[in-house]
């Protein structure tokens, strides 16, 4: 299934009495399958807003539930499982493993699952492969390109079969060709294994390929506008 | 476990120098530590030799003897006794001897010495005295002559097959007085044994000493098989043979040898203490380098589902193989030399050899290659590095994923 739904979210921060209301109430339901983009200024709250979501963070008020468990109440052990299984992350800064090859950065989320060695190889070659980088499985990140990171990123947050996947600027620090293969990537993977997506940008290009469009300004959702022939 | 075991052998070499430099301080302590335990544990190991040969493991005197060391505190050695020792199930050797004072007479000069009435053949083979003949021969069981030291011989302007007088109190008062003459003389290192030591047959000091008494003895040197409780070893066989005897360990009778073995040693383990201190620092500062430099990464790997006890496993592996690897090549490095030196004990000159030679030692630096010198070194390493590893164990179980990621 796949269906988040969040209600009354709140996340404020008590910095130094004064306090920020990052998530000033937000209300939103996203299905499986979506392809979801996150808009607003800098500062309005995009990041805290999919931090909570991929429970990394924890809402001050509200509930985030995902096929009606509310992860607000998974013990701490309980949510890093969670996240391994059901949550795909893609980071604006990359972050994958630096002493890992790409190929093992990819099977190192399968392995945390348990899954069996020769299977875990299969697929992350497989995945490497669709993403585009095949050819260059035994190399470290630091000897890729930043696009071919954010590629193998991709390929590790499907990994785990998540039911859907969060990034937050994941083109921010791209060029526009790599930009824009990324996006083709994301969606391809969207339609071909329905996987949900969802990610923040404030840039027009990653606006435009979105099917459905959030947008939020301080702390509150402003406008929610999905695009035609979207589910 | 083999990802784990990759992920953290990698991020060690990340930084080639620092971890090679930490690992070769690792090393350097334990080689020196090695190096300075062997002379240390092989001394001892020499002065205890050294002392269970004169002394034996246990010695059986009248209640009496130790305090007066008067051949009136002396007992009859019967089948009995010797059967009642036996009795006790960790006695080796069970050897007989009379010790006692006397005067020496030759030509113009006279001297006091020690004059030790033993069974030839049994002291012999304990002691590999006939080894230290210089001239003549060994006593026989029965003999009539006597064996001087090298230093009386010279004193005395003696040599062999002259003869000398005796002159000594003998048991309950009597007076011992007889011409012997002199078999062998032989030679100690030690000046002090050098210029005291003689021996007669115990028959015939028996003889001379306490004519009414046979079987008349001082002292029953016990050898054991094994020397782990001596003092539990000493209560039972007294207690076998009752108050009227005492039974000392050599511990108790060469007290000083025990505490000037004591004294070294502390100051031994606290230079170990003083350098494991160093290394230990060394290596913390290094893993929380490693720990701090790698926060984001860590904050990652738990954002994306690795329990954190599994990141622990990791920095735990990191800092135990800086310290294996320094242990396991310390080890290797030291054993070639320690086991040259060890067949090839270092001779001692001047006041070393000095002082050794007043606490009855041969002066050489021996070295020892004892196991428990090796696996104390590399056990208290990983013992160091386990808790220097306590520092990112913790970190990795507490740090907030987000405030990581942002550093
Ligand atoms: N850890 C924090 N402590 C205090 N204030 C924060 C913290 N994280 C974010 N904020 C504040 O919350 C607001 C929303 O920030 P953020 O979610 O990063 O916005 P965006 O991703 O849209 O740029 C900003 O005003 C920011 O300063």
């Amino acid at each position: 299934m796949g269906v988040i739904k969040i209600s009354n979210l709140y996340k404020i921060y008590d910095e130094s009495k004064i306090p920020v209301k990052a998530v000033n109430g937000i209300d939103l339901t996203i299905c499986q399958g979506e392809f979801t983009a996150i808009v607003g200024p800098s500062g309005s709250g995009k990041t805290t807003f999919l931090n909570m979501v991929g429970g990394l963070d924890k809402p001050t008020k509200g509930e985030i539930k995902i096929d009606n468990i509310d992860i607000g109440d998974l013990p701490p052990r309980k949510l890093i499982d969670y996240r391994l299984n059901n949550i795909g992350f893609v980071f604006q800064a990359y972050n994958l493993i630096p002493v890992l090859t790409a190929l093992e950065n990819v099977a190192f989320i399968m392995q945390l699952q348990r899954k069996g060695k020769k299977e875990r190889n299969k697929i992350a070659r497989e995945l490497l492969e669709t993403v585009g980088i095949g050819d260059k499985l035994d190399r470290r990140p630091g000897d890729l390109s930043g696009g071919q990171q954010q590629r193998v990123s991709v390929a590790r947050a499907l990994a785990s079969k998540p039911k859907f996947i969060l990034a937050d600027e994941p083109t921010a620090n791209l060029d526009s060709k790599s930009t824009n293969e990324l996006l083709d990537l994301m969606l391809k993977m969207n339609k071909e294994l329905d996987t949900t997506f969802i990610f923040s940008t404030h840039d027009q290009r990653v606006m435009d390929k979105a099917r459905r469009i959030i947008t939020i300004d301080d702390g509150k959702v402003t406008s929610d506008v999905r695009k035609n022939g979207s589910k | 476990m083999e990802t784990l075991f990759k992920i953290a052998w990698r991020g060690l070499w990340r930084n080639k120098r620092r971890t090679l430099i930490t690992t070769t301080s690792v090393f350097l302590a334990v080689f020196l530590a090695l190096f300075m335990r062997s002379i240390q544990i092989g001394s001892y190991e020499l002065m205890i030799d050294s002392a269970v040969t004169e002394a034996g493991h246990l010695q059986v005197h009248d209640s009496g003897f130790w305090e007066s060391k008067s051949i009136n505190d002396s007992f009859i050695y019967s089948e009995s006794l010797k059967n009642k020792i036996e009795g006790a199930e960790n006695v080796k050797t069970v050897i007989p001897k009379l010790e006692t004072f006397a005067l020496g007479s030759y030509g113009e000069m006279t001297k006091g010495f020690m004059l030790q009435g033993i069974i030839p053949e049994l002291e012999d083979l304990r002691k590999n005295i006939s080894d230290k003949l210089v001239e003549g021969r060994f006593l026989n069981t029965n003999d009539d002559g006597i064996v001087l030291a090298e230093g009386l011989a010279k004193f005395f302007k003696i040599g062999v097959n002259d003869t000398i007088v005796l002159i000594g109190q003998g048991y309950q008062g009597i007076s011992a007085v007889g011409i012997f003459p002199v078999v062998g003389i032989i030679k100690y290192p030690i000046p002090k044994l050098n210029n005291f030591i003689t021996y007669m047959s115990l028959s015939k000091v028996q003889e001379v000493f306490a004519p009414y008494h046979p079987g008349l003895v001082s002292t029953i040197v016990i050898d054991l098989k094994s020397d782990k409780n001596l003092k539990t070893e000493a209560k039972e066989i007294n207690s076998l043979l009752g108050s009227k005897y005492e039974v000392i360990p050599w511990t108790i009778m060469l007290a000083e040898v025990v505490q000037q073995i004591e004294g070294d040693n502390v100051g031994g383990l606290i230079m170990l203490a003083i350098l494991y201190l160093i290394v230990t620092f060394g290596i913390f500062g290094t893993i929380l380098m490693m720990t701090m430099e790698r926060r984001k990464e860590f904050a990652v790997m738990v954002a994306v589902g690795m329990h954190r006890g599994k990141l622990a496993i990791v920095v735990c592996i990191e800092t135990l193989m800086i310290g294996l690897m320094g242990v396991v090549s310390g080890i290797l490095a030291s054993l070639p030399l320690l086991q040259y030196l060890y067949r090839n004990p270092i001779p001692l000159k001047g006041e070393a050899a000095k002082m050794m030679l007043e606490f009855n030692i041969e002066p050489i630096m021996p070295f020892s290659l004892e196991l428990f010198i090796f696996s104390n070194q590399g056990v208290t390493i990983l013992i160091l590095a386990f808790i220097t590893a306590l520092y990112p164990i913790i970190y990795v179980n507490r740090f907030k994923i987000l405030k990581a990621m942002r550093s």
